[in-house]
Formats: C-alpha cells, structure tokens, sequence
C-alpha cells in the first residue's frame, strides 16, 4: 500500500470559505477537486502539501449552461456530466469526444474539469481542445474575478497562472454559427495518457457552404506544442479553402511546430509524425461537423457510465 | 441454492461453480493483507534510487530516533548474523539487504518495522545512504563487453557478466542440415522483459513466538512447503518448527514462487522485536524489484526446401537475468525448457545456443506464466515459420499444416530430446481454420488490400510442455518436482483431499473435488479441498508451471484409488463375499452379477469405522495418502488465430478476433479451463501490444506503475472465440494435461504475426512487441528492433 505523508485537511463550505482558506494556509495548501491525479502522487509522495483544501462541497460551481452566447462550464463540473451534456455536446462536439477518450468511467465520474486543467500535465486533453475552442478562463481570488484566455493559462508543465489564493471557477467558450470541431487522440491502451492528441475547430465563411475557413483552431497536446495550441497552422488556415490538401498541410505546420520528447510512449519523430496525422484528421471530421457532411456520431453511453444526477462516488474527498 | 451435483450433466467433471467465488464475490476472501495479530508491526523497505553504486555510508539514527519505530535492519546487521546473503532458486545468491553494493534500481537497502504503515513510510525517509555512483550495465548486448563494469564482484573471482553458456541439440548435424537446405531464413527478436503483475502484490506476515521456538509465516505463495525448508535453510530454525500460510491468493503467474528479501525482513524483524511484523509491498515495488520474466535477445535461422519442407532450427540467445541469477526453474535447466524450441513440426536437426548475463536490473527470468521458457520457444518458432512462410510465398496456415508432427508419431521424441506424450496436431489447426473461417478471411483481406485497408490474420500453433517433472530430472534447490496428496473419509462418507499445490484463483477447490468425486462416486459437494497451510497439508513443490493438474491432480487420483481399493476390502467383508468378486461400476462397489448387492463409499466408510470385523489390509479406516512423481511431462498444444486491423497512420492496432482451440486432454472442469484461456489470451494481447519493463540508459525502471506498464482491458480484448479438441495424456492417470499457461505461451505469436501479416504490403517483416502505435510507426518507417532501453530517438 502507498501511504501519502502527514496532511492537514479542511472543507470549503463556499468559494469564499475557499480562497479564505487559501490564503490563510498560503503557498503549501492545494486544492483537492477530484483528486485522481493529486491524490495518487501524494502517495507516491511526489506532492507533500501540508494541506489540503477540499472543494467537493462547492457543487455552485458544478453546471453547464448557456449565458451571453457563450458556453460556461463550473470548474467543479465532472468529466461525466460534460460527456453527458447535450448543451455541451450539440455546440462543441470536440468536449465529448475528448471527455470520451479519458480515464475510465469511475475516474469521469469523480474527475473535474477545473482540476484536470489546474493540474496541468502537458498530456491533458481538455487543455488542448479548450486551446482549440479559444476558451476562457475565468480566475477568482479575494479581491474579485479576472479572465485569461486558455492559451495564456499554462505557464509551462504542471504550472499555471492560478497564483496562490486564486480558484479557476468557470470555463467560457464563445458560441459561434458555421463552426465545427472534432478531437482524435492516440493512446497505447483505452484511457492512457495519449501519446499524442489533436484538437480542431473550424468555422467557415457565411455560414457553412463557402467552402473558405474563416478560422480555425488546433489544440495539441502531448507533442510539446506551445500553449497547447498550433498558432502557426491556424494562420495558414485561415482564409484557405477547407479541403483535404489544406488539412494536410496544417498538419505538417502543426507538426513542424511541436516539441516532442521521447519516452516511453514513442520517439519524438513518431509523435511529431502524429501531431501532424491527428491535427489533419481532426480538422476532416471537424468540417464534416461543420457541414453538416458527416455523420455526428452518437453519444455512446457505455455501461459503467451514468447521468450526472446519479453518479455516487464510491470514495469520499479523493 | 440447490446442491451443485444439480448441474451435472455428466457426472462429477463438468462446469461445476467454483466453490471458492462464494467468498470472493461477498468479499469474503482471505488475503495476506487482511492479517491482523494482536501486537502488529510494520515494515517498510528502503530502496536503492540508483541501478548501480558502492554503499559509502548508511546512516540510520534519525530514523531509529522516530517515535513508532521498533527497529531498523540493515545489510551489515544482519550480515553478523549470516543473513545479508540468501540462496536463489538458481543456485546464485541475491542481497537480502545490500551491503557492498546496490546492483539495481529498487534493491532493498534497509528495513524499518514501526508501529503503523505510515509511521515505517515516514521513517524511510529518514534513512540516509551515501552512495558512489558507478556505470551501469543495462544493455545486455554490452554486457560482456571487455570494458563492461562487473556486477557481482562479490563472487570470487569473477571478472565478467556472464552467468552461463549453454547449449542443447545436435549441432553439426543442424549445420549439415542447414548447408544442404534450399532456403534459410533468418532473423532478430526481442522478447522483452515484461512482468507477471499480480493484482495481489507480494507480502508476508511474519510471528517468530520465542516461547514455543515457533516462526509462522503468513505469505502470498505458490509454493508454501518450498518456501518453509528454503526459511529454515536460510535461517537455521528448525523446520518442523516452521508454518508457512499461503491464505488466498490474488493471483501468482510466477511472481511468487520465489522468496523476496522482504519476506526474511520480516521475519528477521519479527525475531528482533518479538511480535509480529507484516509487510505487504506497493504496486511500484512489485513492479520494479519482483520476479520480471522473459529478457530474451534471440536470433532465428529456419532451413528448409523450396517447396516447404522445414528442415531445421537454430537459435542463438542472450539471456538477460538482472542483478542476481534468479530464475524459478529446475536445476538442469538453465535457459529452462527453452530447447523444445523446435515446437510442432516434423524436422531433422535442431540447435540452440543461450548465453545469460548479469544486468543492473532486477533479477528474476521465469515468471508470468511461462513454462519454464517455452513462451520464449514458442514466440521463436513461430515467428519463424511465418517469416518462412512469406520467404516461399505460402499460405501461413497450409506452411504450417504442411510441417505439423501426424499423430501417428506420438510419442514423439523431439530433436532437443523432449518425449511428447499425445497429440493430434492437424485435427486442431483444422478447427481453429473452420472456426475462424480462415479462407474466407483470406478473401476479405485481399479485397481490404485492394482499397488500401490493412487487415492482418496471425497463426500460431504451439506444444507446451507441463508438469514438471520426473523428480529424477527436475528439481529446484535439490527439492525434486513432485507432489504429495493426502485424502481422508470421514464415517459418513464426506472427504476431506490435501494437496500441496497452491490455488491463486485456478479453482483448485473445486477441480480436485471433482477429481476425487469421479473417484469415489460422490458428489464435489461432498469433497473438501485443503491447501496453502504447511501444518495442514503434505510435501510437495506447489503451483506454478501448469504443474497442479499434471501433477497434484494425479496425485489426488491416486489417493483416490487407493482409499477405493481399501474400499473394496471392506465393502467385501461388508457382503461377505471375496473381493475378487466385486466390481467398482456406477458409483459404487458390486457383486459382479448381482449389481443391486451394492455398497457406496459412505456405507463403506462407516462399516469402516464400526465393529465389523475387518479384512487384512485394512486397519480401520479408508483414509490414503501418496506422492505423485511424474514419469514425464504433459505436452498440451493448441491453435491460435488472431484478426486484427492496422491504421498505418497512426500505428494503432485493433485486434478484431481471436480463435484458440486448445487440447489440454481430459478437461475436469470446461469452465474453469476456458476461464484460464481467458485470462491467458488477455495475457498475451498485453504482452504483445502494450507491456514492457523498460529502463533508460542509466538504470532507471520506467515500468513501476500501472500508468507505464499497461494491463489491457476489455476495450483491447475481443470475444474471445474458444474450440477444444481433447487428445488425453497416455500417462496422467486421467488423460489430464494441464491448461494454466497455454494461452500465454501460445497467444504473442500470433498477435504480432497478425500485425506483421497486416502490414506486409508495406514490406514489413518483423516488428519486436510490444507493437505499440509508436513501435508498427517505427517498423513502417524501416526500424523494426526494439531496443534493450525504452528511449530511443
């Protein structure tokens, strides 16, 4: 059994209470949202927070709804209620398929969205498909409430602009007609960490029969892409006809543009090939979404997975 | 719940429930970790952060100074009392705790014993060691480079890495075979180092009682009895004074056959502080320091003629066996059962070469279900036949029907030696062709090929080699390889088998009281299975090897018909008439014709403890007992086909379906043999496409979690397709031949023959597993070895 060091635990009864609590127990306490990734390197003893600042409570911060022609979703949401959300899913088909592809049921189930971007790992995939939908952030901390767009979130691996005494509360994304988006991704097994993944979005000019991009957005991640994003793919895109021809040759920018490192996952050449492969694919499946070319393939609900009205948690504060 | 003879269809052999998921499926199960004794310690190894570096300094006082710490052991304490050294299941020696050097990234260095979980984690960190760091050795192919560091210079004299040569067949006359040959075809492999990942790790709860003399030893073992003489071996406390508790099992396949440094820790820790002391290792622990399996860099040559007669088979291998020579296996065998190599075809000559060296790595060899190697053996063969088969332009399959042993060989002496007992090799390749649909699926995937899709159909036929051994052969640490049974019937006729083979979820509950109900005439219900307690049970080498069956199965049979002849006597005096006169027919002893004069066990068994007078040859009960010593191996075989489809692309490989038709002789329980397959076939889609212990050039385990070694799951696994053909055994008592590790050996070699068919438009020819997407990318891309180190660019 792998035991975590010596923790101090408090509950947060409100996001007051929270960045309270944040501020009196300083730059050592961590937030515990769902805790599968924190929860685990504590045993491993990779994180010794001397406390821990438990978030469960705050189900305000669990919703997905549309205000002011944006998508807004509360940090504390779980991965299964936006894999379940028709809201979510009809306007940006990228979020189920990502939601799709990670972890397991039981983890979806109790996993936050809030937690896996503040958590950061360079191979997060909502990371990379917020990055292709252009989100926002929205950052809370005692004084009052900021916003960052998703590509100046992350300041580098497992670090993030969230200061210490901030909350990352809300996730926003702009609602915009004629888009479509799509998220490919490749593991070495179902719910790994992808070796590497690709996110798109592509919205077309006047509605969806032009046939012109007028603008795109690529997520990436896993692939050492700065901001988890592929800005320079995304200039070529735009403005340039929505065909294969154009998809592959965004790949190979996109792919030009990464910095992978190798590991156990695969060699740098073979995760950059796939930067390339996946960014192409993506952007294929997001026009087919945008013109309504494609099927839109259901939401498959697997066995372990359940509403988000029913899900019990088998553990408690993990 | 209506009584489980309810479900027969056929007597006692069928697919009774498993007796023992009644306790599993409430959570009832006993586990080593669910030993609590009054007064428990608990411990908590230090290990070593670096693959290779001399011990400075150890500086344990902090922690010895932490409130809920009872004692830290280190090498040199117990090197004065003759314990920092303890013997290997290979006649090497390994660390218990290091006192010279640390040899291996995980190696134990010190040991805590505190009064909780916790309290012993904390403590460890309050160990300081200084190390010197040196190189380290970790490619085996640079293992015996001249300039190599030498790992064990503990050993006197020992100036290099190597461990052993070996080698096995005929070696001029597989040269005059291959010179004379139309076509040879050759080729590199890696098996690469993978690891049996129980999801039970290992662990032990040691109670040294300094009143009575006695140690009790709870452990995760599959070798209870062996594990009790090597303690006392080890420790000099005598052995009748020694219990080892093997509880439920969660699974074994090798990982615990041997005994860890973690166990005599505790035991050591025990006899210091005078209580119990439990220790149970983390998931990293297992994976980084336990028994691993394979490591086996091989390089392939098949001969035959032009039109497909395989001629014959050489190998060359470099063994890789970590810090220590650690392998589980019998005494003569070095690279094991490696040399039944030449698997199931009919050919001349044959000759194989294997060369083991020390690594920084951790030690082990033989594990995850293997048979001793011929996982290895087969993997060789049958990449081989294949590589042959797309040489001549053949049919996989018909390459394969063409060469197959004919059953009217059997028995069948091999060119390494091996004596097959049975077998109808073509009657199995043939069903597993007609379940699959083979021609059909070769329609399909020229079709495929035409619109550029890559589908891939592998093959695989294999012969395992099972129930180890005729003790005059096969022994571990002098311990010849047989099994003992002890069966008792009580007056009202209810039994009572001990066996001293080990259950880590094989159902050996309910498979041996089916065995002795066949005997006996009584129903499963009416047998209870006794195993896992050295008090409790006779002598024998446990459970590993697929060897309960062949072996303890026999044994039980044995028993069986002893306590039924002994049966016979008394049933005789019982009807007074001469024993000679009767006949064991339908259940039960009869006057030959008169059959309603009848008398079953249960009459028997009281009549045996009343006042009749009985017979010479019977004292006053039925209860037997015997050791079973096996005049050869089994030899199960079966036929393997596996569909998968390949996305180029990506690299990614789907595996669509996969056929097995296993002949494993008499099946006692259909059930739980097709659960065994399951298990295996899961087995080997891991081992094939996802797992690996790798290391990066320093020594690092990149493998010590279950997010870098990978288990698949269902997602990865189809429906699994079974068939059976059922060749019994001539020699096992039943025709039984054992099934544990079949799908294991014979399933990697036709998922990565499937991917390479798959991808042989592309001109690919071998890819070395784990056929991750990064690892089919990397073999499109012309570079089809993997190497000994995880990171390559």
């Amino acid at each position: 059994m792998q035991v975590p060091a010596y923790v101090e635990y408090e509950k947060a009864t409100s996001v007051d209470h929270a960045l309270t609590l944040l501020a009196r127990f300083g730059p050592e306490a961590r937030v515990l949202a769902g805790g599968h990734s924190l929860i685990p390197m504590m045993k491993l003893r990779l994180a010794q927070p001397e406390t821990l600042i438990d978030i469960n409570g705050l189900t305000g911060l669990s919703y997905i709804e549309v205000t002011d022609g944006e998508l807004r979703i509360g940090a504390m949401t779980r991965h299964a209620q936006l894999l379940d959300s028709a809201v979510a899913g009809q306007r940006f088909a990228i979020l189920h398929d990502a939601e799709r592809v990670i972890a397991d049921p039981v983890v979806r189930l109790w996993g936050t969205v809030g937690g896996s971007l503040c958590q950061a790992d360079p191979s997060e995939d909502l990371s990379a498909a917020f990055a292709a939908l252009k989100a926002t952030m929205v950052i809370q901390n005692l004084t009052g409430t900021r916003t960052v767009h998703a590509r100046e979130f992350h300041t580098g691996p497992y670090e993030t602009v969230v200061a210490p005494g901030e909350l990352l509360t809300e996730i926003r994304i702009a609602i915009v007609p004629g888009g479509g988006s799509a998220y490919q991704k490749v593991g070495r097994r179902v719910g790994d960490w992808p070796i590497g993944a690709a996110g798109a979005a592509i919205w077309l000019d006047n509605g969806s029969d032009s046939g012109t991009i007028a603008d795109a957005g690529i997520g990436l991640t896993a692939v050492g892409a700065e901001h988890f994003s592929a800005a320079a793919a995304e200039d070529f895109l735009r403005g340039a006809p929505a065909t294969q021809e154009t998809f592959a040759r965004a790949g190979q920018i996109a792919a030009e543009h990464c910095r992978p490192v190798s590991d156990q996952r695969g060699p740098a050449d073979y995760k950059r090939h796939l930067a390339g492969e996946l960014t192409a694919r993506a952007l294929g499946a997001a026009l087919a979404r945008a013109t309504g070319a494609g099927p839109l393939p259901p939401v498959q609900r697997s066995p372990g997975q359940r509403s988000p009205g029913s899900p019990r948690p088998r553990r408690g504060g993990s | 719940m209506s009584p489980v003879s309810d479900h027969l269809p056929n007597g006692p052999y069928g697919p009774v429930p498993r007796k023992e998921d009644a306790r599993f499926v409430r959570g009832r199960g006993t586990f080593v970790d669910d030993i609590k004794l009054p007064g428990m310690l608990h411990g908590a190894v230090l290990r070593s952060p670096l693959a290779h570096a001399r011990i400075v300094s150890i500086d344990t006082a902090a922690a010895e100074a932490h409130p809920s710490v009872e004692a830290v052991i280190t090498g040199d304490m117990l090197a004065g009392r003759n314990l920092a050294w303890m013997p290997t299941l290979s006649a090497d020696v390994q660390a218990v705790l290091a006192t010279d050097k640390v040899r291996f990234q995980g190696q134990e260095v010190a040991f805590v014993v505190a009064r909780d979980r916790y309290s012993a984690r904390d403590a460890i960190e309050l160990i300081t060691v200084e190390y010197e760091p040196l190189p380290p050795v970790i490619d085996a192919r640079t293992a015996l480079d001249p300039d190599a560091a030498v790992i064990r210079d503990d050993l006197p004299g020992k100036a290099d890495n190597r461990i052993f040569d070996w080698a096995a067949g005929d070696r001029e006359a597989t040269d005059a075979v291959f010179a004379a040959a139309d076509v040879v075809v050759d080729c590199d492999m890696l098996y690469p180092r993978v690891h049996p990942a129980p999801l039970e790790t290992c662990g032990v709860v040691a109670d040294m009682d300094h009143v009575s003399g006695r140690l009790t030893v709870w452990a995760t073992t599959q070798a209870p009895h062996a594990h009790r003489t090597l303690y006392a071996l080890i420790t000099g406390l005598p052995e009748h004074k020694i219990r080892v508790v093997s509880p439920d099992v969660g699974g074994g396949f090798g990982n615990k056959v041997p005994i860890y440094p973690g166990y005599l820790c505790a035991i050591v820790g025990s006899i210091l502080t005078g209580r119990p002391v439990k220790w149970v290792e983390d998931r990293s622990e297992n994976l980084m320091s336990t028994s691993f399996a394979r490591d086996y860099h091989m390089h392939g040559e098949i001969a035959a003629t032009r039109d497909g007669k395989i001629l014959g088979l050489r190998a060359k291998v470099l063994a890789d066996h970590g810090a220590f020579n650690g392998a589980a296996q019998p005494t003569k065998f070095p690279a094991g059962f490696f040399h039944i190599f030449t698997g199931s075809y009919d050919l001349q000559a044959a000759y194989c070469e294997v060369t083991g060296v020390y690594t920084n790595k951790a030690p082990g060899g033989v594990a995850y279900s293997c048979s001793f190697r011929i996982t290895e053996a087969v993997y060789l063969v049958e990449r081989m036949v294949d590589l042959l088969a797309r040489e001549l332009g053949m049919d996989a399959a018909g390459l394969r029907m063409q060469n197959l042993l004919r059953p009217e060989q059997f028995p069948y002496t091999c060119p390494t030696g091996w004596v097959y007992d049975s077998g109808d090799y073509p009657r199995a390749l043939r069903a597993a062709m007609d379940l699959a649909g083979y021609e059909d699926l070769r329609r399909e995937q020229t079709a495929r090929r035409e619109r550029g899709e890559y589908m891939g159909i592998g093959v695989s036929f294999f012969t395992e080699g099972v129930g180890a051994g005729p003790r005059k052969q096969m022994d571990i640490l002098g311990l010849g390889m047989a099994d003992g049974a002890d069966l008792r019937i009580y007056p009202t006729g209810k039994a009572v088998l001990s066996v001293s083979c080990q259950t880590q979820g094989q159902g050996h509950e309910t498979t041996f009281a089916q065995i002795v109900a066949a005997e006996l005439g009584l129903s499963p219900d009416d047998v209870e299975v006794v195993h896992g307690d050295t008090d409790r049970t006779p002598f024998g080498l446990g459970t590993y090897g697929s060897r309960s069956t062949a072996v303890s199965g026999a044994a039980a049979v044995v028993a069986a018909r002893k306590a039924r002849e002994r049966a016979r006597i008394v049933a005789a005096a019982m009807m007074e008439v001469s024993a000679d006169d009767l006949e064991w027919t339908e259940g039960a002893w009869r006057v030959r014709g008169d059959p309603e004069q009848a008398a079953s066990i249960a009459a028997i068994a009281m009549a045996a403890h009343s006042g009749l007078d009985l017979p010479d040859g019977v004292e006053g009960h039925l209860d037997t007992e015997t050791v079973y010593n096996p005049p050869n191996l089994t030899f199960p075989f079966g036929a393997y086909i596996c569909v998968t489809d390949v996305d180029p692309g990506t690299g990614q490989v789907a595996v669509r379906r996969f056929i097995a038709v296993d002949d494993c002789g008499v099946r006692i329980n259909p059930m739980i043999v097709e659960g065994q397959v399951h298990g295996g076939l899961a087995d080997g889609i891991g081992m094939a496409l996802m797992q690996a212990i790798a290391f990066d050039a320093d020594g690092n385990c990149l493998g010590g979690s279950f997010m870098d070694y990978l288990l698949p799951s269902a997602v990865e696994c189809p429906s699994w397709e079974l068939g059976a053909t059922v060749t019994p055994s001539p020699h096992h008592p039943i025709g039984a031949k054992g099934i544990g590790e079949s799908a294991t050996v014979g399933s990697p070699a036709a998922v990565v023959n499937s991917v390479i068919d798959a991808l042989a438009p592309l001109g690919v020819r071998h890819a070395d597993m784990p056929l991750t997407p990064a690892a089919v990318w990397s073999a499109i891309q012309g570079r089809p070895l993997r190497s000994d180190l995880a990171i390559t660019d």
